[in-house]
């Protein structure tokens, strides 16, 4: 019988207990003493609910990895729900990982994920209820190494003072290292410091106590270097650089209960070719690396086999580029459609292909096609770099429409620079033109009404793009972009067929600020937990008001962060981590914004970003 | 060919809901290579239904479910191979044949079951309690308030109680279960401690479920047989 942390009577009373009891088919158990000899134990966090955590492939990815060393033994961590943070808290009862079901407090390492800004303050609940101090500086020897990772480490100063140390980059390339270096420091019995120290030689580790930063009278950045003369003035990004060999899950863990993403997961590629100028994703993970189709193959096989999923799907930025797509989806249908199991290709382009693997493996009657324009206007498409027409909209949606498909979702984003009235407007003309052309088919050819949905998210500038330097807008701005739009899809013909949902404003002002902020927002960061936020990403629990007393508080002036565009020769507090793509490359690309100019993608024409510095992917795709 | 899968059910499984249950077995049956049946249509899924559903923070020794089978496989061959690719905690322990026909189905079958009921640590009543059970269960009439959705009403449960027994720290019960009639064994404990004016702790009670039968029997009189002994082991 497995030994839980909690008592029976605590997990009947708290909802799902199932997300606290571990013993999942395929998770490790390394408890046996005499089978392994364990120098490393490791807690992997995802700082949000279980099946939101369960459902994130890197962490799958980089367990699956750690626990092939026969040394390491990894184990995952969620955060406790609010029904069980309580009772944590009342009863002092110490985060523990869920393998082991022992305290994370006595692990060598605690990892933690940051997939997005709005999970910060789980981070500090995982770090209070496993009951080590919150700062780095307050950490003592035999206390664990608290390490960051994922897309928002990419600017981790909001949260460097509570971490030891930051894996910036794609976790396959230096954790043996770093690990080996704790090892052989353990062995040696060198201090925490010295360790540390150490480690922020290796590439792609950042150690933030060993860098300071001072600033001008304005608030902006003066400068920002390494204490210490043999400490790395810059940090590189990691990134692997031949896809089929790295790591891939062989067991995927199989939860007990639903989660967010139920099935398995098949990365084909890593990075874009697009360089759509909002987004981080596609200038960080640059080059694109495919994976062969052979390992492909291979990997799906085997994980179905040894998951009995019912549903494999396929993940990359941009689906449509995968250069073997045909072959990979040909295979998968008819490999695995007899067995029943379900495929998913999320981000496809709409076009004829894409539509005939869709009504293979998809009900066409009940399912709808996404499309992303992201803007209204081809004017406002051209600003960023979105290499998509209103023809090839329309071409994707008339056919779609002659395929029996009657509902079409139409994602969009408010707020971009340079976005005026009129292209706000526009995200109504297009959806009305849509709906245009399903009306346009004969009456008997169609299937009742169509139903199309337009969602609007609001822009958040991120670090590492062209629009780095942008202006964010006031609140009641916001909320009249979406006015505006909500107006105008009332004004038109087909407005019966049109859905229009929006999302709040204020998350987004303070996405803002933990996007660019600096090391100075730790503090508003800090009061805003200790007065009660948490899981900020759940609209239930969000408390915009807890956030403005922060601010009070820390007396940090959240305008300065988001309202504010940076001057060109602004020093970033991200700017000592090196992507590739080099800062010139992202300041010509947001000049070419502001002029609505258009850069070809990657496989059209090399645009010399810098990525070409990993001579690998993409880069050297034409060359071979 | 149908075919009955028991299994049984402990230790941290109790916290898995029903439907999480039923999902587990559908990806166990794949991982375990079963050739199981799928229904028609544009989404398939397994043909397989539940003897009964149990409540979450309950155990079980025998837990029934049917499932469909195109192609036959041995008993022992089955057991071996759901058994290497599943958990511990939910171990399948018998895998037999049983006849065609909407009738045989469990969840059709369901008429009684027996439950062990114990007293989690720390929460056992600090009285005798084991002596006052004779004098409890020759009381004719047990009247308790049954809630449903709309409305509360009186009902006697007694006529329910099938069979009972007590043996160190742990009361045995014999109950009515499935859709005509069903008693939790919970609400036995719960009438016999207000009985004696103690009002009942949550989540005090430790249940376990040991058997699920079906009725046999004719004109009347009570035979009972497990779900499990209305098949026939392959061979």
């Amino acid at each position: 019988m497995r030994k839980l942390a909690l008592s029976d009577e605590i997990l009947l009373s708290v909802e799902k207990p199932a997300r606290y009891i571990g013993g999942e088919i395929n998770s490790v158990m390394k408890d046996d003493k005499s089978k392994y000899d364990i120098a490393i134990r490791f807690a992997m966090c995802f700082p949000d609910v279980y099946e939101i955590g369960m459902s994130h492939l890197g962490i799958q990815i980089l367990y699956d990895m750690f626990n092939r060393r026969e040394d390491v033994w990894c184990e995952r961590v969620y955060s406790p729900w609010i029904d069980l943070d309580k009772i944590m808290r009342e009863k002092k009862i110490p985060l523990f990982a869920l393998e082991s079901q022992e305290p994370i407090r006595d692990f060598d390492f605690i990892g933690l994920t940051l997939q997005y800004e709005m999970c910060y303050t789980n981070v500090l609940q995982i770090l209070d209820l496993a009951q080590i101090p919150l700062f780095s500086a307050d950490r003592k020897e035999g206390d664990p190494i608290v390490i960051g990772g994922g897309p928002c480490a990419y600017n981790p100063e909001p949260l460097a003072p509570f971490f030891d140390l930051f894996y910036i980059g794609e976790g396959e390339t230096v954790y043996d290292a770093l690990f080996d270096l704790y090892i052989l420091c353990k062995n040696k019995k060198d201090s925490r410091k010295e360790f540390l120290h150490q480690a922020a030689k290796i590439p792609g580790i950042y150690v933030p106590s060993l860098y300071e930063v001072a600033y001008h009278e304005d608030g902006t950045i003066l400068s920002f270097h390494p204490t210490e003369p043999d400490i790395p003035c810059t940090v590189e990004k990691q990134v692997v650089m031949d896809m089929s060999s790295a790591p891939y899950p062989e067991k995927p863990i199989v939860p007990y209960i639903q989660v967010t993403q139920d099935r398995v997961v098949l990365e084909i590629q890593r990075g874009c070719i697009r360089g759509c100028r909002f987004c981080q994703a596609g200038m960080i993970y640059r080059p694109l690396r495919e994976r062969s189709l052979e390992c492909l193959k291979e990997h799906a096989a085997r994980m179905l086999k040894a998951t009995g999923q019912e549903e494999i799907s396929l993940s990359s930025l941009s689906s449509s580029d995968y250069s073997e797509l045909k072959g990979l989806v040909t295979y998968l249908i008819d490999e695995f459609g007899s067995q029943n199991v379900n495929i998913s290709l999320p981000s496809l382009r709409i076009d004829a292909f894409s539509l005939d693997v869709m009504s293979r493996v998809q009900d066409v009657r009940k399912s709808s096609l996404t499309f992303a324009p992201e803007a209204g206007s081809q004017r406002m498409r051209d600003v960023i770099n979105k290499g998509l027409t209103e023809e090839i909209i329309l071409d994707g949606a008339r056919e779609a429409f002659h395929g029996g498909w009657n509902k079409v979702k139409l994602y969009f984003m408010l707020g971009l620079p340079m976005e005026t009235e009129e292209d706000r407007q526009d995200i109504a003309h297009l959806a009305d033109k849509i709906a245009r052309e399903y009306y346009g088919i004969p009456k008997e050819e169609r299937n009742g009404k169509c139903q199309i949905t337009v969602s609007t998210s609001f822009f958040v500038p991120k670090p590492f793009t062209p629009f780095q330097w942008a202006s964010m807008h006031p609140m009641e701005d916001y909320l009249g972009f979406a006015k505006t739009v909500n107006h105008e899809v009332k004004e038109m013909l087909n407005h019966k067929s049109i859905r229009y949902n929006w999302h709040q404003a204020d998350v987004t002002l303070l996405e803002g600020v933990f996007a660019r902020g600096d090391r100075r927002i730790a503090d508003v960061i800090l009061d805003a937990y200790q007065n009660g936020a948490l899981y900020d990403a759940w609209t239930e629990f969000w408390n915009y008001d807890r956030w403005l007393a922060a601010f009070k508080h820390t007396g940090i002036n959240m305008d300065f962060y988001t309202l504010r565009e940076r001057n060109e020769d602004e020093i970033f507090p991200w700017d000592f981590i090196e992507v590739g793509v080099t800062k010139r490359f992202l300041l010509d690309e947001w000049h070419r914004a502001k002029e609505a100019v258009v850069t070809p993608n990657c496989r059209q024409k090399c645009s010399g970003c810098g990525a070409f510095c990993y001579k690998g992917g993409v880069c050297v795709e034409s060359k071979n | 060919m149908k075919v009955r899968i028991r299994f049984s059910k402990k230790g941290s499984m109790k916290f898995i809901g029903h439907l999480d249950v039923m999902r587990y077995f559908q990806k166990l049956i794949r991982r375990a290579d079963i050739d199981v049946a799928y229904t028609e249509g544009i989404h398939p899924h397994m043909i397989m239904s539940f003897a009964s559903p149990l409540g979450i923070g309950l155990t079980s020794d025998a837990e029934y479910m049917d499932i469909e089978l195109r192609s036959s496989i041995s008993s022992a061959e089955a057991i071996r191979r759901l058994n290497q690719t599943g958990t511990d905690e939910m171990m399948v322990t018998g895998f037999v044949q049983i006849p065609e026909g909407k009738a045989n189905k469990a969840m059709t079958l369901v008429t009684a079951a027996d439950y062990e009921l114990g007293f989690r640590a720390g929460h056992i009543p600090d009285f005798n309690w084991e002596d006052g059970l004779s004098d409890f269960f020759q009381q004719t009439d047990l009247l308790v308030m049954k809630k449903t959705k709309h409305s509360e009403k009186e009902v006697n449960i007694r006529p329910l109680i099938y069979d009972w027994s007590a043996s160190s720290g742990a009361l045995y019960l014999k109950l009515a279960a499935g859709s005509t009639e069903n008693l939790k064994p919970g609400l036995i404990m719960d009438t016999y401690l207000r009985q004696r004016n103690m009002e009942p702790e949550p989540f005090s009670y430790a249940i376990n479920r040991r058997e699920i039968y079906a009725d046999i029997g004719e004109n009347g009189q009570r035979n009972l047989i497990s779900l499990y002994d209305l098949g026939t082991e392959i061979v």
